[in-house]
């Protein structure tokens, strides 16, 4: 009885601790976030040399063939140094859908190139969570046509796996003639999300025509779990600046750290979070382990830790009094990373819906 | 991550899912009863040290079992016994924190004379703690004692003594070293209760029940050899059994079939003839509080994991009292407010649900999150201990 991470995974936490703190210092983090391209390829290029560009791809496919835990070990570093890569697309939710749905000849040609890092891939599957703006992708014979809102990472992305319904999923280079893409432009400037409008662009399917389903089901859930982990990290790092924060801080001749009513903000916010950090290591277990709990548990995961996280960005803010409202302080970029992710691939009001459906507790 | 227990713990669990099964017939209904163990209870209660399914690590001479400690068996003792809805054996006050108290710090004469009877439930006991003046600053304590005759004499008022009414003893603190600071001046002290000079007033709460009692004590004689630990040592001893309560509380199974009964009256009871379920309201109140139980429960088990590897869990142990109780209070508002109008009958009104125990339960919680440490108390433990942050300077500091 374990439950924990191994002493592996500890080692490959402080290297990519190391790896984004060193790299990515509060004045790097600003000016990579201000040219709202969601992508830098010194961050990039380091992260494929590390291998983590193909943590969750088999070796086989040129990837490390390391397990999902290992994924948010990776995903909470980025999350706490905010930083500007599409991972979750790329790296994390491709991956996920090509493994649970790519015929093996997809899997040799597009699994490797983004293991190198050499095509970045953004993922177009909100329409099968909910619609708001767009109906979404419908293919119609082997044409897709339609707007994708909210291609998770679609910035930087060289080719897009489109969602065109549940069962099927299309990859889409971005050139490939009929495709717009249109960049939405969100208060995290440190990935850029993309609307992809697609007019009869000829679909190459993942697995074939109708046999998509599992591979976009992958995807959301990965993508979920990737969400949570970067939460995780991110809105950790707002305590911890908090607490400093508090600690240095004086007014009436005392830091603020020493008053209760700031004491017991930051109290409250460490209980938030820790046990969320139990159950997304849980879910990231479960992923491989006990795939049959990774639905439910990745749905709570990820709508706990949206509300805790909800939580810690106005607290944490708070703490800071005047400053945490400036762009000096810089605090802001973590406030909206994690408030971001809580609107991406789900609020926490559908996952808590789906969760009870999953659970049978009332009809789909 | 490897959550298995291996084949000697699962041989463990089975051989005690055997002995349950064999066995139920003859255990008492499970729950703490208010009322001193009877003779069933104690049997029960011998028959599971016998198995070495409760008091496993109190050593044999003293009636326990005498295992080794063992975390991995604790849990599964617990998960199955809550599985099987059976009841574990005997808890309280005596057992749970006086006796871990007495080993690490009684005499031998005490131990070889309290800890048998204690365990088998012969010997009920008391706390002797708070006071009307002395609550989260319990070293500010008045009751006091001087010693004549190798006797001490206690006078005083404690408050929040619970189960006293029925109690044979009690573990209480006194002032006997009035001239020390605070923390300094306290003794320890092992008190019978049919004493002279004890007055017991139950102490009805706001649930309409007395889980408590007022405790008057005036010039009640106790030999000084009852005394645990020196004299002015009471607050040492005391926290050590303070640590042992705080062991005690954040149990997630509890919590876990808590959930579920939620479940089923949301599956069971009605809104305008749709079942609650089908109203997204309190649909989505029950599946958040399911996650932070979820979460809570794997938590435990990454504390259970420091545990065995002598790892300290640092302030993500410090967070589980008040983050146990206010979900507690969480999930039994949900029950409540879900049932409407209904969840406020009580005294066995007509149309009641569960008897009424979602509104005792409400109550208690509130009660729970006050008591052992109000959370206001428990964020200033993680804020200091866990986060480095500074006390609050005292009135005459904080210039």
């Amino acid at each position: 009885m374990e439950f924990g991470l191994s002493d592996d995974q500890k080692l490959l936490q402080d290297s990519f601790r190391r790896f984004t703190e060193d790299k990515l210092p509060l004045d790097k983090i600003r000016e990579y976030a201000n040219t709202k391209t969601g992508f830098n390829a010194d961050i990039w290029n380091g992260l494929v040399e590390l291998a983590a560009t193909g943590v969750i791809i088999p070796e086989q496919y040129g990837g490390a063939g390391f397990k999902m835990l290992d994924a948010v070990v990776i995903l909470e570093s980025l999350g706490r140094t905010v930083a500007p890569v599409p991972f979750i697309g790329s790296a994390i939710m491709a991956p996920a859908a090509f493994l649970a749905g790519g015929t093996e000849a997809q899997k040799e040609e597009w699994l490797p190139q983004i293991a190198s890092g050499e095509v970045k891939f953004g993922v177009g599957v909100t329409e099968c969570i909910s619609t708001r703006d767009s109906k979404g992708v419908t293919l119609s014979g082997d044409t897709l046509n339609g707007n994708a809102m909210f291609v998770i990472d679609g910035g930087p992305a060289d080719v897009f796996l489109i969602a065109a319904g549940p069962n099927d999923m299309a990859i889409v280079p971005r050139n490939a003639p009929g495709v717009t893409v249109t960049m939405l432009t969100t208060i995290d400037y440190s990935r850029m999300h993309t609307e992809v409008k697609l007019e009869n662009v000829k679909a190459d399917l993942l697995g074939g025509k109708g046999k998509g389903g599992a591979a976009i089901r992958q995807a959301i859930l990965a993508g979920r779990l990737a969400l949570a982990a970067d939460t995780l990290g991110a809105a950790e790092v707002m305590i911890y600046k908090a607490v400093d924060y508090a600690m240095e801080r004086k007014q009436f001749e005392r830091v603020i750290a020493s008053y209760q009513a700031v004491k017991h903000m930051c109290a409250e916010m460490i209980a938030e979070l820790e046990p969320y950090r139990s159950l997304v290591w849980y879910a990231g277990h479960a992923y491989d382990e006990a795939p049959g709990e990774a639905l439910l548990n990745v749905l709570l995961a990820k709508s706990g830790i949206d509300e805790a996280g909800k939580f810690i960005i106005r607290t944490a803010t708070e703490v800071h009094g005047g400053m945490g409202f400036t762009d000096l302080m810089g605090l802001h970029y973590w406030y909206k990373r994690v408030s971001v992710n809580r609107s991406l691939l789900g609020t926490p009001e559908m996952l808590r819906n789906e969760a009870a459906i999953a659970q049978g507790w009332l009809a789909a | 991550m490897d959550l298995s227990f291996g084949p000697e713990y699962e041989d463990f669990r089975a051989e005690l899912r055997t002995f349950i099964e064999k066995n139920k017939h003859k255990a008492p209904p499970p729950g703490m009863g208010m009322h001193h163990p009877g003779p069933q209870e104690q049997d029960w209660q011998k028959l599971l040290i016998e198995h070495g399914y409760t008091c496993r690590t109190i050593p044999k001479e003293y009636g326990g079992y005498g295992g080794e400690a063992d975390v991995l068996k604790t849990v599964i003792i617990q998960d199955e016994f809550a599985r099987a809805n059976v009841n574990s054996g005997l808890s309280g006050q005596g057992i749970g924190m006086l006796v871990p108290t007495l080993l690490e710090r009684g005499t031998d004469k005490q131990k070889e004379q309290y800890i048998r009877p204690t365990i088998w439930g012969e010997i009920y006991w008391c706390q002797g703690y708070s006071e009307p003046g002395a609550g989260s600053d319990l070293a500010s304590l008045r009751t006091n004692a001087r010693v004549e005759d190798g006797h001490f004499i206690i006078n005083g008022q404690k408050i929040w003594t619970s189960s006293a009414h029925f109690s044979d003893m009690c573990f209480i603190l006194v002032r006997t070293e009035p001239d020390k600071p605070k923390h300094e001046g306290i003794s320890y002290i092992l008190m019978d209760m049919k004493t002279p000079g004890i007055e017991v007033r139950p102490l009805v709460t706001m649930t309409g029940a007395a889980e408590f009692n007022e405790t008057f004590l005036t010039d009640v004689k106790v030999p000084v050899e009852n005394v645990v630990g020196k004299r002015g040592e009471g607050w040492l001893v005391a926290n050590t059994t303070l640590k042992h309560e705080r062991g005690m509380l954040g149990d997630p199974s509890q919590l876990l079939s808590r959930i579920e009964s939620i479940v089923k009256i949301l599956q069971n009871e009605t809104l305008d003839g749709k079942p609650l379920m089908q109203h997204p309201m309190y649909r989505d109140r029950l599946v958040a509080a399911q996650a932070k139980t979820e979460a809570l429960k794997y938590h435990s088990l990454r504390l259970l994991t420091c545990t065995l590897k002598n790892e300290d869990p640092g302030v993500s142990r410090l967070i589980i009292k008040y983050y146990g109780t206010t979900l507690s209070r969480e999930l039994s508002d949900i029950a409540l407010e879900a049932l409407g109008e209904l969840g406020s009958l009580y005294d066995g009104s007509p149309h009641i649900r569960s008897h009424g125990s979602w509104q005792w339960r409400n109550m208690f919680d509130l009660g729970l999150i006050i008591g052992g440490g109000t959370s206001q108390i428990q964020k200033n433990i993680i804020s200091e201990r866990g986060l480095g942050m500074p006390r609050e300077p005292k009135l005459a500091e904080a210039k």
